[in-house]
């Protein structure tokens, strides 16, 4: 890192607004040449007398300001990224205070998604606190004329033990600031046995302001004079105006006027959809003011688009072979030898990600800068896009990221923060949009849908000695590039090409699927058609050969090794983690399947008529999951979960009271997806508006109880946000097989007839 | 005129009577705690008290607020924090926290009616308000623990 950290303060960079004499280091995680042009966003970080990181800077009062670049969407890493630094900077949490960075190059990746914002700031952290505290210990040390290495932190005090003497961190601020920044080869780090908070965690920051509502969200975000503006979007992807009246929706009372908003050029990436515009003088009367628009639309060719049409086409796809993704051994030659030959066929809709809070964006541009407020999971993004609509560089857009009212991923795509961009340029003031829950439902970047075959031959054990499996599905790439029809590397990497079963022959392929409506990432990703598919015909495969389920996959998945997942799939990414750091290992997913086992007492509970367990487990974003789900089916197909067993190995846990959350949380997320979750789309309209159609888990049809099991480990950290999500939907799928031996390889339940 | 009283304060409405509750509170108060999710009482993110009962702000027009006195989860505590968001924090119950607003304004009115409430009547009378993180497990344990503290 030291080659990484720079001393700015002579390079004009922040000039006027630190103290004079303040030593201003960043830690450098992009090219030097954009330094220059970085924008200095006068946070109290950098404002601070030592600044010695973008991310720390230390007042002469003692206040540690640490900055949260990733976005708090409730996965608690606004709280436990910080919570590091302050951890090895031994730094009093109570005397923390967090800003919210803006977008900015400087801090390097903000895309808050892939479940990779510890594991990916988990080093810099340590190493921007690490440097801190050292250049406090140094500046105590030259002050009492000791050597350094008989000084020591203590909770935001430096201390010589040998004379009695300490000093705050506030009172050594000034001094540390003018001595030079320590070589990474100079840090030492705390050792894990004097850690305060890593592995212990922390209350989420914004606790007590969400409970007082006092927080502020995206949706709550005000200027002097602003205006609201609602958007009627075209009702097929790359449909076009024709005409509208301009005049109606001015009766409305508080409607100031309408602005059409052109449509995108294909592909439409993060622009806007295009439509028009009705600004109001508050949110509401700009939602009626779209009633009265009459627009007449030329639809497009994606007015053919008929969900049952496409699942036709996705599952006679999934029936013929396609790209080879991942080849071991001859599955061909291997299905010619016989055997017992099972096959199945499962399919997953389109899911919308229905934040609560819907699409939301303030901006005020001004003087060819724009400013934005905007719950967004990517605020580079915001910048890049924002700045692609106005024609103006992307450092003359600055956005603010406040909380955002849950993501899952479809705040990673700004498509709303330019449409707020382009009407406040458009009326020279500041322009709310804000999207009712209708067009946040009609208007997403659908997780995609999919269509999955399987092919096993079982030997006289049962055990399969070849497997086919092929899935299909319009990819996320088509967001990006026209044409794009099969799933890259990093898709059929989840899920898909690294399945971690010991068999001999085995094949992964994928079948071409154009979109027709926009795709993006959601909550895990491909992970949850993958994941359901392989875990679901897993357990079809234990039952038609008899065997216990729990057995039978820790068969499947075979003896304590390292897979080497690369040299039979060669596109595959392992999430962007190393294979060194983050190697697939059997001996942890075993573990985990063996812990829910034995918590959710498998195979010791005497389970009544109409219920029973299932089990699932997988890998998704370098954490191995496995969750034992028990239900309840009734006489009318009704489904209960009484309970959930879910075994985490995630590597170091940083927040483990967070991480519980999430899994808890992934529970109720998968329940959705299993009960009710299901986009459609007729003539290219999606069916589904509000949740009403559209139905989300309530708490009387969520689990009753979750119970989350973090296995201890000291493996380098994963992710916690998504993980849980994948082996939910399966395990509770299998787990309705054992209850009333209905085998599901379609959802919805709600679509086969099991549950309402 | 509507003349109504918000978080003890003696408000005049002379807009549109047909805007509703949570409009008015958001846009026109800047009582931004209340909280839009679905515009048609579907998910109870703008639950408020009217009269001391929880409502949906989102499909309540200001004409029917007319004398009623309404209180924002801005208020609800008065000084320091009400018992239940006491249980709130220490639960740790939010997440993303856009829903807890009304969660928590639902809670307090579930627990004036019955301060000892069942898991069913908890399932019953919180089942209108949509956590999309999914904290259901921890706002049923801080309702019982707020319960568990009534005399």
């Amino acid at each position: 890192m030291s080659d990484n950290i720079l001393n700015v303060s002579r390079r004009g960079f922040l000039q006027g607004i630190v103290s004079t004499g303040a030593l201003i280091l960043s830690v450098r995680l992009v090219p030097e040449f954009l330094w220059a042009d970085a924008p200095a966003p006068g946070s109290h970080a950098d404002q601070a007398v030592l600044h010695p990181s973008v991310f720390v800077g230390i007042d002469t009062d003692g206040t540690v300001h640490l900055v949260a670049h990733r976005s708090e969407m409730g996965t608690s890493s606004r709280t436990s990224v910080p919570l590091i630094l302050a951890d090895e900077l031994d730094a009093d949490w109570k005397r923390v205070k967090l800003e919210q960075a803006i977008g900015d190059v400087r801090y390097g990746d903000q895309d808050t998604d892939g479940s990779h914002s510890v594991r990916s700031f988990y080093d810099t952290m340590r190493e921007a606190g690490a440097t801190a505290r050292l250049m406090l210990i140094r500046a105590a040390a030259q002050q009492w004329g000791v050597p350094a290495s008989e000084c020591q932190s203590n909770l935001h005090v430096i201390v010589h033990s040998a004379s009695n003497r300490k000093a705050g961190y506030g009172e050594l601020a000034a001094a540390a600031a003018a001595l030079p920044v320590p070589k990474k080869e100079e840090l030492q780090f705390k050792p894990k046995s004097a850690w305060r908070y890593i592995g212990k965690g922390a209350s989420s920051y914004d606790l007590t302001d969400i409970c007082t509502g006092k927080a502020g969200y995206g949706m709550d975000a005000r200027l002097d004079g602003m205006v609201y503006a609602s958007v009627e979007h075209p009702p097929v992807l790359g449909g076009k105006v024709k005409s509208y009246d301009e005049k109606a929706p001015l009766q409305v009372k508080g409607v100031k006027q309408t602005i059409p908003i052109k449509p995108f050029t294909p592909p439409h990436h993060f622009q806007p959809l295009g439509g028009v515009a009705v600004i109001a003088d508050n949110t509401w009367a700009a939602f009626q003011g779209r009633k009265k628009l009459n627009i007449s639309w030329d639809n497009g060719a994606n007015a053919s688009y008929n969900s049952d049409t496409y699942k036709k086409q996705l599952q006679e796809t999934a029936r013929k072979p396609g790209k080879v993704a991942r080849n071991i051994g001859d599955v061909d030659a291997a299905f010619a030898k016989g055997g017992k030959i099972v096959e199945a066929d499962y399919y997953v809709p389109h899911l919308a990600h229905a934040p609560m809070e819907p699409p939301v964006a303030l901006a005020d541009f001004r003087d060819g800068k724009v400013t934005l407020w905007t719950p967004t999971q990517s605020p580079q993004a915001v910048q890049e896009t924002v700045a692609e609509e106005l024609g103006i560089p992307k450092e003359n857009v600055i956005c603010h990221v406040p909380l955002l009212g849950g993501g899952f991923g479809r705040k990673s795509k700004p498509d709303y923060a330019a449409e707020a961009a382009i009407l406040s340029k458009a009326l020279g003031r500041p322009v709310k949009v804000v999207w009712s829950r209708e067009d946040d439902i009609k208007f997403d970047y659908y997780h995609a849908v999919a269509a999955m075959y399987m092919k096993a031959a079982l030997d006289e054990k049962g055990r399969p000695t070849a497997w086919l499996q092929r899935s299909v599905f319009p990819p996320i790439g088509s967001t990006f590039a026209l044409n794009t029809t099969y799933g890259e590397g990093g898709e059929l990497g989840q899920g898909w090409t690294d399945l971690p079963f010991d068999i001999p022959n085995h094949r992964a392929e994928n079948g071409s699927a154009e979109n027709h409506v926009r795709i993006g990432w959601f909550r895990s990703v491909a992970n949850i058609y993958h994941g359901f598919a392989a875990q679901s015909f897993a357990d079809e495969l234990a039952h038609t050969s008899g065997r216990d389920s729990v057995e039978y996959l820790l068969e499947l998945i075979g003896p304590a090794r390292i897979v080497d997942v690369k040299a039979s799939a060669p596109e595959y990414d392992n999430y962007g983690g190393s294979p060194q750091d983050y190697p697939l290992d059997t001996a942890r997913m075993r573990r985990v399947v063996e812990l829910a086992a034995e918590k959710a007492r498998w195979g010791k509970r005497k389970m009544g008529k109409g219920s029973g367990m299932g089990i699932a487990v997988h890998r998704s974003f370098l954490t191995y999951v496995a969750t034992v789900v028990e239900v309840e089916v009734d006489d009318q197909g009704e489904v209960k979960i009484p309970s959930v067993h879910t075994a985490v190995d995630a590597g170091l846990v940083v927040n483990p009271e967070a991480t519980r959350s999430q899994f808890e949380g992934a529970a109720v997320f998968g329940t959705s997806i299993v009960r009710s979750g299901a986009i459609t789309a007729k003539d290219g309209v999606i069916e589904q508006a509000n949740f009403h159609d559209y139905p989300v888990a309530r708490m009387n049809e969520a689990p009753f109880e979750t119970n989350v099991y973090i296995v201890d480990s000291d493996a380098p950290p994963a992710g916690v946000g998504e993980p849980g999500v994948p082996p939910f939907a399966p395990a509770v799928c299998n787990a309705i097989f054992a209850a009333s031996g209905k085998r599901i390889r379609e959802l919805p339940l709600s679509r086969a007839g099991v549950s309402a | 005129m509507i003349q109504l009283k918000v978080n003890g304060v003696e408000r005049s409405f002379d807009g549109d009577p047909d805007l509703p509750l949570l409009w008015y509170l958001r846009d026109v108060l800047g009582l931004t705690g209340t909280k839009f999710g679905c515009g048609m009482a579907l998910c109870g993110a703008c639950t408020v008290h009217q009269n001391g009962k929880a409502i949906r702000s989102c499909v309540t027009h200001m004409s029917a607020t007319a004398g009623k006195e309404i209180v924002t989860i801005e208020a609800i505590s008065g000084n320091g924090l009400h018992p239940v968001q006491q249980k709130w924090i220490e639960f740790n119950v939010p997440q993303c926290g856009y829903c807890q607003s009304g969660q928590i304004m639902q809670a307090i009115s579930l627990l004036k009616e019955k301060p000892k409430p069942s898991d069913a009547d908890i399932e019953t009378s919180m089942s209108g308000n949509i956590c999309r993180c999914g904290t259901y497990q921890r706002i049923r344990a801080a309702i019982k623990a707020a319960a568990g503290e009534n005399a």
